[in-house]
């Protein structure tokens, strides 16, 4: 067994996955820190101006408010030259030329109105808009807050700030708003807006209620939000006469409210972002970016003409800031927007505007605050780059020394002091905008690339595994080299050229060198075999015709992969993959059937006549085989539909019941319905521990004294009973037992933790003692072991099918002359010369040797994640562990049976089929287990199992909940080399005689079950790379899909609400799935190692 | 070689084909408002009662039926001597057939439910499209091998077929049940089409499958005539 070879390919192969994963994931989503302060009035900006009693004062809130009371319509998706009025445009298109008023306003009353392009920024999806313009931030797809579990906003915004200066703010329109901004508004009237098809119930129940409320004086801040115009692009596009209506509809509205306003009322218009010609919006065209922004008011809002300082697009940002100070109202804390200059009145001149701030004045609060922010950002976050930020701050202090200067000199201010803060504003928002607002294509194409390159790798690699084990992993030399020496000089080369380094860079750069070589060296060896000899050369050739890859078992994965890249089959994920799992399921019977394999051969007599009647063909085998070969598709399909009941439901599936098991037991009002749920999940954990014991006892595994028998007799059904009655504690209701209160609360506290415990001593025991062999040493001088010749390996009686029944499978281990290095090359050589008259050693469960701790240690992790579940996910996992038996047993019989009729090739190999089963299984029991890829459907229960009040930090709850959210891609990875040992497990005896070895009828010569694999380390190690390799390229294979998904449609309407989540679920499960599957690897070439150890121990035992 | 074979296959396919023609055709001129999606209930009935009528009378004239061997012998006994014995033994397989294809509707039915169709909720539909099934693939199973379970698993086989009529089943089969596979593909999909409704998809799936699979099969008998050999013919 080489087990350097292995791990160290599977790790490069991972490390190669985590390279493109990382790259593409840092080039497509942004992530931000959330800064929960909040601005109050009575903050103090640093530097205070330059007088005491000025310094004293707050800075927000210091003059009275120019208005009092403000309309925000939000028109959903206005794009600028929506809003635009052209007379001269003769034949306008069904978008054009709708929206007179805006320009009817601006033109009668230039200081009273004004139209200006609104720059949003990407990503131009209505909720990340909503955050935007009320924030003043540049919020990104993922806002990392202290809460993800609602979508609720936590930073301080123009909401919050207008309830803390007692506004009353009536809200209708677009429910976003509503999830947004729970429990803030005084009056809130939302209407669903889901359905894109839905052109018309938004906007007319706003409108129903809009004039209304206006007349009466029940508000402060009216907001109202249309959703029609966008849900008109969507399904006409912009183009449509159904636009022309919509948009005349919206000129009517902002007529009538404009009539209605008063004197202390500013009137807002805004798009929240704009749409292509086809409708859509998301990404960062500009006809997706530039909305539409008109300001009046019925007061005079524009002190100065409109061809001072005008500027030709406005960022959404600056709404924010310029809002706040309008309506004398703290900006809010992370806002990085710049006040509009045409709204104040520049410096002198403030006494014609009432109480207004000078154009200075309001610049110089707003960078203070902007100063502030900074501040308190980059002591949290290290994103922004720090060169930049050292820069932004020197430009700050400067600035603050010069405006002091000039206001405690009394002097009227320079022209330039005015703009130096602007730019220093604008500079900020631009250097934050880098870090988190922006697509960076670049790293995405590179990560694509590079995981196109690494599942093409990983394909080869599971194809050329035994070549690659036998030159001793020699081929992995070059890759690690070359990967090093690319790093090393794209490091340099950027060090030259710009000064630093940027660690992605060397990564892809490595990885794809390393891949680039591999494959390389592949196809070359590939042209040298077909050189050489033609036999060779088929060999090497095969895996790339296309016939040998379009078989169903690889049609699935391919299909998987094509649905990954449709909303639609992502919103139906879970039951798509038991679709594809129950149709692969179907697959594999009637394969066998079509190769004859799954009956015993017919009695034709031609056909007996002509063919060699095979030695291991008794009929009785092939049909008790066939028949655990359908029960086990029978029970795989039972268990499929079964776990259909277990899903959850996403927000998009309308009609859509979530399981009931899936809420905890102290949720559940009907006592008898608890008390049934209660006895179920503890019944299905019985039975999970039964099987568990069963099948180890069956194959005698627990009659040593060592680690991991331990487990399985004591910490095993110890953990279960803590489980169940950590259940039973979680499930009393708070009231019932009032005097055992305290009791109840320990229990809470201390049963999940000593279940932790347990399963972390277990886990380690099985880990530091791996070994369930038990040895019993009997005085054998039979006159039979003297007769005959010792064999090197021998299995007498006790293998036969008799002793299975009294579970246990002995095995005589008898002989052992020399150690087992010299007997590795070949058993023939025992010379006849050594006579015994030495004691036997009989070894019981040494055919399971490796498997039963792998099964122990899958058992116990299983119960340990079922812990971080609701209770009535134990059936859940019931039907898992029953489903990976089936598809073990499924995969072990058909193997059987291909050996019996003497088609089986030889070697360990696993097909295709069994493990695209297994990583289907695994996607499937992600959703059977009620998650779902979206963030919302996050158990956040598990990170209160044994922590009720709360962590102090965030890795642990973090990893709980990870376990939680991946527990079946982590027992499906970690057991998945079961799948190679388990049709060894299985064998009929003598079903192997026609492989490689030689059927010399005494089946005492070989060696049976797992010992086959210490017989053949070679191949082992092969067949293990070969199975890992093959599970981790199907992930891979939808790591891929789904990245690609995300790339293609960034500008599709769901890729925040669908493709991305799905994205970082399916990365993540990646990550979580090869970690898995490492440990596994790991545990299996451990017990090797222990084997290896035994055998040296017991043989100079037995030679003396 | 077996040109006379593959002539009287294509020419009874085409007469399926035609059967499947005129039942979606036909019932408009008698029923109102009749459409495939509309009234699809009524169009997979008169398909499935179409395709099963005409294949059963193309399959008797053309005397395909093959008894199993005991068949064969009792048959021959008793034609010669027992009038009424035959007709027995003719009234039972007729019994037994019949009681197959029954058992084969529920067959589909339930795998067309473990498939994840509603259970409950649309019951009918989903015994339809299995009736629908059942008479495409179960009944020229029956009409061709007779009701003979043991024989329809062995032509199932790579090197079961015994006649060019037992290809010509695989195939049509085959291309039936992959056409109502494919069929549920489209569900799913948020198109709001009258065709994605249960089970519309999957029977005009299925339907289509198996005219593809009538045109397949003696196209690709006829192209690979040269390497079909049959053990017992």
């Amino acid at each position: 067994m080489k087990a350097l070879p292995v791990l160290s390919l599977l790790l490069c192969v991972c490390s190669v996955f985590f390279v493109g994963i990382y790259l593409f994931v840092g080039g497509f989503l942004l992530v931000r820190l959330e800064v929960n302060r909040t601005s109050t009035c009575g903050d103090v900006l640093q530097p205070g101006g330059g007088e005491p009693s000025a310094a004293a004062a707050a800075d927000f809130c210091r003059a009275r408010p120019r208005f009092r009371r403000a309309v925000l319509l939000v028109v959903d998706a206005l794009r600028i030259d929506f809003a635009r009025f052209d007379a001269r445009n003769a034949a306008p298109r069904p978008h054009e030329n709708k929206l007179p008023v805006l320009q009817e306003a601006a033109a009668a009353r230039p200081a009273h109105g004004r139209l200006f392009p609104f720059r949003a920024d990407p990503p131009t999806t209505t909720m990340q808009r909503i955050k935007g313009f009320t924030t003043g931030s540049l919020p990104t797809f993922v806002d990392v807050g202290n809460n993800f579990a609602s979508s609720a906003i936590l930073e301080d915004n123009l909401i919050h700030q207008f309830g803390q200066a007692g506004k009353r703010v009536v809200f209708m329109g677009d429910d976003t708003w509503e999830s947004l901004f729970p429990k803030k508004f005084h009056r809130s009237l939302p209407f669903p807006s889901f359905n894109v098809k839905d052109l018309h119930t938004v906007d007319n129940g706003i409108l129903q209620h809009l004039y209304t409320t206006m007349m009466g004086g029940d508000w402060d801040v009216l907001v109202a939000h249309f959703l029609g115009v966008d849900h008109c692009g969507h399904r006409f596009g912009p183009d449509h006469p159904a636009m022309a209506d919509k948009l005349t509809q919206m000129d009517g509205v902002i007529r009538a409210v404009i009539d209605r306003l008063q004197n202390d009322t500013l009137l807002v218009v805004m798009g929240d972002h704009g749409m292509t010609d086809t409708g859509d919006h998301g990404g960062e065209s500009h006809k997706e970016t530039d909305a539409a922004l008109f300001l009046y008011s019925p007061a005079p809002l524009f002190p100065g003409p409109p061809s001072q300082s005008e500027p030709d697009v406005v960022p959404q940002t600056d709404l924010v800031p310029s809002l706040a100070l309008l309506l004398g109202v703290p900006i809010p804390y992370s806002s990085v927007g710049q006040v509009l200059l045409p709204l104040f009145p520049p410096h002198g001149q403030t006494d014609g505007a009432v109480g207004g701030l000078s154009q200075l004045e309001a610049l110089w609060i707003n960078a203070k605050q902007v100063n502030r922010f900074l501040e308190t950002y980059s002591g949290m976050a290290k994103d922004i780059p720090p060169e930049n930020l050292s820069q932004l701050k020197d430009e700050f202090s400067r600035l603050s020394s010069e405006y002091l200067a000039t206001v405690g000199e009394g002097r009227p201010p320079s022209p330039e002091l005015a703009a130096s803060l602007q730019a220093y504003l604008t500079s900020v928002r631009d250097t934050c905008r880098a870090t988190w607002a922006r697509f960076n294509p670049l790293k995405m194409a590179a990560g694509l690339v590079i995981l196109a390159f690494a599942c093409l790798t990983c394909f080869i690699l599971s194809e050329l595994s035994l070549t690659l084990i036998r030159e001793d992993g020699r081929g992995l030399k070059g890759p690690v080299v070359t990967a090093l020496a690319a790093a090393v000089c794209v490091a340099a080369g950027q060090l030259l050229t710009q000064g630093y380094v940027e660690v992605a860079w060397c990564l892809a750069a490595a990885a794809l060198s390393s891949e680039l070589l591999f494959l390389w060296t592949a196809y070359r060896s590939r042209v040298t075999a077909v050189s050489k000899n033609g036999s060779k050369a088929l060999k090497f050739a095969s895996w790339l015709t296309p016939r040998q890859l379009l078989t169903p078992p690889l049609l699935v994965p391919l299909l998987r992969c094509a649905s990954l890249l449709s909303d639609s089959y992502v919103i139906a994920e879970g039951r798509v993959v038991t679709f594809l799992l129950f149709s692969l399921a179907l697959y594999i019977p009637f394969h066998l059937n079509w190769d004859g394999l799954l009956l015993p051969p017919s009695h034709d007599p031609l056909k007996s006549a002509g063919l060699l009647p095979s030695p291991h063909l008794s009929p009785s085998t092939v049909r008790k085989e066939s028949g655990t070969l359908l029960g086990c598709v029978g029970l795989l399909i039972g268990s499929l539909y079964l776990s259909l009941s277990f899903h959850g439901c996403r927000e998009e599936q309308g009609a859509c019941q979530p399981s009931p098991f899936l809420s905890p037991l102290s949720r559940l009002q009907d006592s008898q319905l608890k008390n049934l749920h209660y006895v179920l999940s503890v019944f299905s954990l019985g039975v999970w521990t039964y099987l568990l014991r069963r099948c180890l006892r069956h194959y005698g595994n627990l009659n040593s004294s060592g680690g991991a028998v331990f487990v399985a007799r004591w910490i095993l059904p110890l953990l279960s009973v803590c489980l169940g009655l950590h259940w039973a504690v979680s499930a009393t209701p708070e009231d019932s037992f009032r005097n055992l209160a305290e009791l109840i609360s320990l229990a809470q506290l201390s049963l999940p933790r000593a279940a932790f415990c347990l399963l972390g001593l277990g886990l380690f025991l099985i880990w530091l003692d791996p070994l369930t062999v038990f040895i019993k040493t009997r005085a054998a001088a039979s006159a039979r072991n003297s007769a005959l010749p010792p064999p090197r390996y021998r299995a007498s009686t006790g293998i036969s099918p008799q002793a299975e029944l009294h579970h246990l499978i002995p095995q005589i281990y008898q002989r052992m002359r020399r150690s087992l290095d010299d007997g590795g090359s070949s058993g023939e050589l025992s010379g006849a010369g050594e006579v015994d008259s030495r004691p036997a050693v009989e070894a019981y469960g040494l055919g399971t040797v490796y498997s039963a701790p792998l099964l122990l240690f899958c058992g116990l992790l299983g119960i340990g994640l079922l812990l971080l579940h609701p209770e009535g996910m134990a059936l859940s996992f019931l039907l898992l562990l029953l489903e990976m038996g089936a598809l073990l047993h499924i995969h072990a019989s058909s193997t059987t049976l291909k050996g019996l009729h003497g088609t089986y090739s030889g070697g360990f190999k696993v097909p295709w089929a069994p493990i695209v089963m297994w990583a289907l299984a695994a996607t499937q029991f992600f959703h059977a287990t009620g998650h779902l890829p979206t963030f919302p459907s996050i158990q956040w229960g598990a990170a209160f199992v044994g922590f009720p009040d709360g962590h102090t930090g965030t890795i642990l709850p973090a990893s709980l909940v990870t376990l939680n959210t991946f527990a079946s891609h982590i027992l499906f990875a970690v057991a998945c080399p079961l799948l190679l040992l388990w049709p060894l497990v299985c064998e009929v005896r003598g079903s192997r005689g026609g492989g490689g070895r030689a059927a010399c009828g005494d089946e005492g010569e070989d060696a049976v079950m797992e010992m086959r694999l210490r017989e053949n380390p070679q191949l082992f190690s092969s067949a293990l790379l070969q199975l890992s390799t093959r599970y981790l390229f199907i992930h891979g294979a939808q790591v891929f899909a789904s990245v690609s998904a995300a790339a293609i449609l960034r500008r599709h309407l769901m890729v925040w609400k669908v493709f991305a989540p799905k994205l970082m679920f399916e990365a993540s499960g990646f990550l979580v799935s090869s970690v898995s599957l490492l440990i596994g690897v790991t545990l299996v070439l451990r017990v090797d190692v222990a084997v290896g150890r035994w055998f040296k121990r017991i043989i100079p035992d037995v030679a003396r | 070689m077996w040109d006379h074979e593959i002539k009287a296959m294509a020419s009874a396919h085409a007469i399926i084909a035609a059967a499947v023609f005129m039942a979606t055709v036909l019932p408009g001129a008698v029923v109102r408002g009749f459409s495939v999606c509309g009234t699809h209930l009524l169009w997979l009935y008169s398909v499935s009662g179409a395709v099963a009528a005409v294949s059963v009378a193309v399959f008797w004239l053309l005397g395909i039926t093959r008894p199993t061997k005991k068949h064969t012998l009792g048959y021959k006994l008793s034609a010669r001597f027992q009038q009424p014995h035959q007709l027995r033994s003719r009234l039972s397989r007729l019994f037994r057939s019949c009681v197959y294809f029954f058992l084969s509707c529920l067959f589909f039915h339930t795998v067309v439910v473990l498939y994840g169709a509603p259970l409950i909720e649309s019951a009918l539909e989903t015994f339809s499209l299995a009736v629908l099934l059942t008479s495409l693939t179960t009944l020229r199973c029956l009409c061709v091998l007779g009701p003979n379970v043991q024989a329809w698993i062995r032509v199932f086989s790579r090197h079961g077929a015994m006649s060019v009529w037992d290809t010509c089943l695989q195939i049509t089969v085959v291309c039936t049940v992959v056409g109502a596979w494919v069929g549920a593909f489209p569900i799913p999909l948020d198109w709001d089409r009258p065709w994605q409704v249960w089970p519309v998809s999957c029977s005009l799936g299925a339907t289509i499958g198996f005219l593809t699979g009538l045109v397949a099969a003696p196209a690709w008998i006829h192209y690979h005539r040269k390497q079909l050999t049959y053990k017992c013919k």
